[in-house]
């Protein structure tokens, strides 16, 4: 170990580098700013990824290390970049939500919501309330499925192997749940815009009760697993402490603020579908280090647990999709009888719906933070832009100061509990 | 959100203390919007964040859009939001495109639009803006790292402006390396 790191007391000095100057471009003059440290050793400026295990994906960083510690961070991004935004600016509105699912591939009925919804807040479509709760129970399924892939996963990069498989399982059991409502396991299309493409089967109720009767004991498990272990609590305690200001002047959103003690969370402060109707609370962190960002992550998802359980108490009858056939497909049983019902299918299919000029940004909140949609619409049948605020893409940016001055194998931990996924980054 | 007076409030308030700040509001789908000269952006969001009364003090979001053919061209967005009121307004700098007039300019010789840049204050429009430039050409003066973020380095064009082609460009052969632009220096 260098002579650089005289441990001061842990908090302080990470509010001293957070405030370091930014000067030049590369990583060397930057950390040369950084009057926090006396470099006494020779900066090596290493490349980790795009190809590494531990980086989830294809993210490259480069670092400058002045021997084991963490002097500089860059991240270089775009590996997977491929022009979903721009395709969808050639696509029909509903032929675009395909598209934006597969953006950030671990939260797919989030990019659904948020294009769907800012489409129907360009209408001005109401959705029927039983699609509004059958869209919170596959969104809020689906938070379960990114947090256990993210659990799993970290805890793999942090040693714990048998994490994996468990977390593996159990997301098995969500994405099965998945297949019966949707006919897919991932990227599923069942969000339409109006409501969602057809009501859940008979016995879907069943297999997710007993799916939600058994989840909060494995949760329970998986907690009691990490947070006794003395290795996991060695790496993730008192690390990657970043000031909550400083995260607010990121721009960063989700777990990661409310693990600093942020109580932000969209679905209680402006609560679209039907989050207003139901109870749960909001978990928050007060160190903001690893430890508290995995533990929000847990208590997530036991309210996850709640809030599915609340709406399949409450899931009321009635349709499942609007009932406005200059937008919706009409029934497939009245195309036979019915001349006006043929006429809109095949205008929908061939041309698709039409939206009023306008722009809209419409936030939620994914499992990563705020998800935004904005959409400019020229009064064609094609968005004329379609963007994605995309929280793994803000939330990177707060990667260099979870990590200067810090050891390089805690930038694994730290990239581990930000919880990027690549695919949402680069689009 | 401020509603339709609320924003006009705001918008003659900022006039009247940087004059020509604001060039029009717009207020539909219960979102409230102000168009800006992209010139006085820095001026307009510091006052939207620092007035009491106002203070939206977090950026959610930065992007572009080129609303071609309308005069200005291209829209860079900055949404902000004032988390205890859990209110948002749009602030949209409206920048005119420079090509529009002259021209035609050769491929990647084009020149570009500028904004101020916002990234010393507000430090999470740095990606943000490294984006909008990647994709539309525009040039955030002051930023301190400004090279293209998702496209290759040495890409040319920009990609998400509306008269940019999909599928218009080259799949590179050893034969047509050479041809295509800055792919292969």
């Amino acid at each position: 170990m260098s002579g650089g790191r005289s441990a001061p007391a842990h908090g302080a000095d990470v509010i001293a580098r957070t405030s370091a100057e930014v000067v030049g471009t590369s990583p060397v003059e930057r950390t040369g700013a950084d009057e926090a440290f006396e470099i006494e050793q020779e900066l090596m400026t290493i490349n980790l990824g795009p190809h590494h295990p531990a980086t989830h994906g294809v993210l490259r960083l480069l670092v400058a290390l002045e021997g084991e510690v963490v002097r500089d961070l860059k991240p270089i991004i775009g590996y997977v970049h491929t022009g979903i935004e721009k395709n969808c600016e050639e696509k029909s509105y509903w032929k675009a939500i395909p598209f934006v699912e597969r953006m950030d591939y671990l939260s797919y009925f989030f990019n659904a919501q948020a294009f769907c919804g800012c489409v129907e807040k360009l209408l001005e479509l109401d959705i029927p309330p039983r699609a509004k709760y059958l869209r919170v129970i596959h969104l809020e399924l689906n938070r379960l499925h990114s947090h256990l892939v993210w659990l799993g996963t970290s805890a793999l990069d942090l040693g714990a192997m048998s994490m994996f498989f468990y977390c593996f399982r159990d997301r098995d059991r969500i994405l099965d749940i998945f297949e019966m409502s949707t006919g897919q396991r991932m990227h599923t299309r069942y969000f339409q815009v109006g409501g969602v493409i057809q009501d859940i089967p008979l016995g879907f109720e069943r297999k997710l009760r007993a799916f939600l009767k058994e989840f909060p004991s494995r949760v329970d498990q998986y907690e009691a697993l990490l947070t006794n272990n003395e290795i996991f609590l060695h790496r993730t305690k008192d690390i990657g402490i970043v000031p909550r200001e400083r995260l607010l002047e990121l721009g960063v959103t989700g777990p990661l603020l409310r693990a600093a003690g942020e109580p932000w969370d969209l679905r209680k402060v402006s609560p679209y579908l039907a989050y207003g109707d139901f109870d749960f609370k909001i978990p928050i962190g007060t160190v903001g280090d690893g430890w508290d960002r995995f533990i929000v992550r847990i208590q997530e998802m036991r309210e996850s647990v709640k809030i599915i359980e609340q709406a399949l108490d409450g899931l009321p009858e009635g349709p499942w999709i609007a009932d406005d056939r200059k937008v919706v497909l009409p029934p497939r049983h009245e195309l036979g009888t019915s001349m006006e019902s043929l006429i809109h299918h095949f205008k929908l299919v061939t041309e698709g719906f039409r939206v009023p000029p306008g722009e809209v940004y419409y936030p939620i909140e994914a499992p990563r933070g705020e998800l935004g949609c904005f959409i400019v619409a020229d009064g064609s049948a094609k968005p004329a832009r379609v963007h994605f605020r995309e929280p793994s893409f803000v939330n990177l940016q707060a990667l260099r100061d979870m990590c200067v001055g810090d050891y390089v194998a805690d930038l694994i931990m730290n990239l581990a509990m930000l919880d990027p996924v690549l695919g949402g980054i680069d689009r | 959100m401020p509603d339709a007076a609320g924003l006009e409030l705001i918008a003659a308030e900022i006039n009247e203390r940087h004059p020509g700040a604001i060039l029009g509001t717009y207020y539909e789908h219960d979102q409230a919007c102000l168009i800006a000269e992209p010139e006085k952006i820095r001026e307009v969001l510091a006052w939207l964040r620092d007035t009491p009364g106002q203070e939206y003090t977090f950026l959610a979001s930065v992007h572009g859009a080129d609303y071609l053919p309308a005069v200005p061209r291209f829209g860079v967005h900055y949404e902000l939001l004032n988390m205890a009121r859990v209110e948002r307004i749009r602030v949209r700098a409206a920048v005119h495109d420079p090509a529009a007039e002259g021209g035609p300019y050769p491929l990647g010789e084009e020149p570009l639009p500028e904004v101020p840049s916002i990234t010393d204050e507000w430090p999470t429009a740095n990606h943000q803006e490294r984006e909008v430039y990647d994709m539309f050409g525009i040039v955030f003066r002051g930023h301190p790292d400004l090279r293209r973020i998702l496209m290759p380095e040495d890409y040319v064009g920009w990609p998400q402006r509306r008269d940019f082609p999909i599928g218009g460009e080259p799949v590179i052969f050893t034969n047509n390396e050479r041809e295509v632009p800055g792919w292969t220096q």
